[in-house]
């Protein structure tokens, strides 16, 4: 059928892991929009949830680093972490492989992308499914695009490949939603763990909402590295998300600095189409 | 090279379980399949995570590798900021990028 809703979301472990340790009005405001989101998503009727997540080192690793990904298999398990670690249950998630192999064979007409018929997820899909598809009945299509292990794939790209993978949801009979999730400033892992440059964000956010080409490409990795930290190479799975939705608007449901959850904590969503989708809410701004 | 084959051990060690029982059974002949410096391999004998930092391992690795090891969250950040303390700064891999 086609593209049904569009959003990009954070997953930081902490989001789920140290939830005890955050401010709980912040973190409450903050899961009040996951929630939200979740509604919204069910409210479009999907038939399947591409994600479009920057794995670490679950599946993939420098010995043989695809920069694109996508999972054509059944189901899937997760989380690789330690369950007590990450607060999320260990699981089987439905995938579907027929689908999976539809959009793959038409994004090879004009990008490249591996495929995987195995495939464990990490936080980084498995926290934004804990509170999108809480009952995991919802099949996934995991996307990964590498931001952990240099060299990594220019941003311009990034977009096309967005809209390639938009082209192909098109040509699919299913009613498809699209989350990508990642950064985005954040220094996640390392001793400065924490730090959040806010600011650096905003202006991020601001030119996703615009769906501006050239202004989200313009970041260069030695900007994003200095600026917004290693993490902030997640941006990508962003660009993908604003790619695939060239020519639309995007607005911010939420974001907030949430330090011990290690990422400027962000809710945003692309308008899709005409009515009733998502980021056509007309209360749907940050609040 | 030698830091993409740690770097492969603690990758193997949080993702295979036999890799975690032969390192719990004798380190030595697990360390002994990956081309490590003396120092990468001291480290690993002692659970220096402040020195594996140092020694330029991914933090998305070396988190869990420290979780395998005991350390709580807060331990964790706080043993790669002893290792920068002790050692100096981080010597290669990402964190230590020189953009061109």
């Amino acid at each position: 059928m086609s593209l049904v809703f569009a959003g990009v979301c954070s997953h930081g472990p902490g989001i789920t892991g140290r939830s005890e340790q955050a401010d709980p009005a912040v973190r409450d405001a903050f899961y009040e929009n996951f929630h939200r989101m979740r509604d919204a998503i069910e409210a479009t009727r999907p038939d399947a949830l591409v994600v479009v997540a920057a794995e670490h080192f679950a599946n993939f690793f420098m010995n043989n680093m695809p920069s694109l990904a996508i999972g054509m298999a059944e189901h899937y398990e997760g989380p690789i972490e330690d369950e007590a670690w990450l607060g999320i249950e260990r699981r089987r998630i439905p995938g579907n492989a027929a689908l999976s192999k539809r959009l793959i064979e038409r994004i090879m007409r004009t990008s490249d992308v591996a495929y995987a018929e195995e495939w464990l997820f990490d936080h980084g899909i498995m926290v934004p499914l804990h509170f999108l598809t809480p009952r995991y009945d919802l099949p996934i299509v995991p996307v990964n695009i590498n931001c952990q292990g240099p060299p990594l794939i220019p941003l311009d790209r990034t977009w096309e490949f967005g809209c390639a993978l938009r082209e192909a949801i098109d040509n699919v009979p299913e009613r498809i939603a699209l989350v990508g999730t990642g950064g985005l400033s954040h220094w996640p892992a390392t001793p400065d763990s924490g730090v959040i440059n806010e600011a650096w964000d905003r202006e991020f956010l601001e030119r996703w909402c615009l769906g501006d080409r050239e202004a989200l490409c313009a970041f260069t990795d030695e900007e994003t590295y200095r600026e917004a930290g290693q993490g902030g190479f997640e941006i990508r799975t962003h660009v993908a998300v604003a790619g695939a939705c060239a020519g639309s608007k995007g607005r911010v449901w939420f974001y907030a600095p949430i330090p011990i959850f290690a990422v400027g904590c962000t809710i945003a969503t692309m308008e899709v189409s005409e009515a009733g989708l998502a980021g056509n809410d007309p209360s749907g701004d940050e609040r | 090279m030698s830091l993409y084959q740690l770097q492969k051990l603690l990758y193997q060690l949080n993702r295979d379980p036999h890799t975690r029982t032969r390192f719990e059974a004798d380190r030595g002949a697990l360390l002994s399949d990956y081309e490590l410096s003396e120092e990468e391999e001291a480290a690993i004998r002692a659970d220096d995570v402040g020195l594996l930092y140092v020694l330029g391992v991914n933090g998305q690795i070396l988190m869990h590798y420290a979780a395998m090891c005991g350390y709580e969250w807060h331990e964790y950040l706080q043993a790669m900021r002893d290792g920068l303390e002790r050692h100096g700064p981080v010597r290669r891999g990402l964190y230590a990028t020189v953009w061109e």
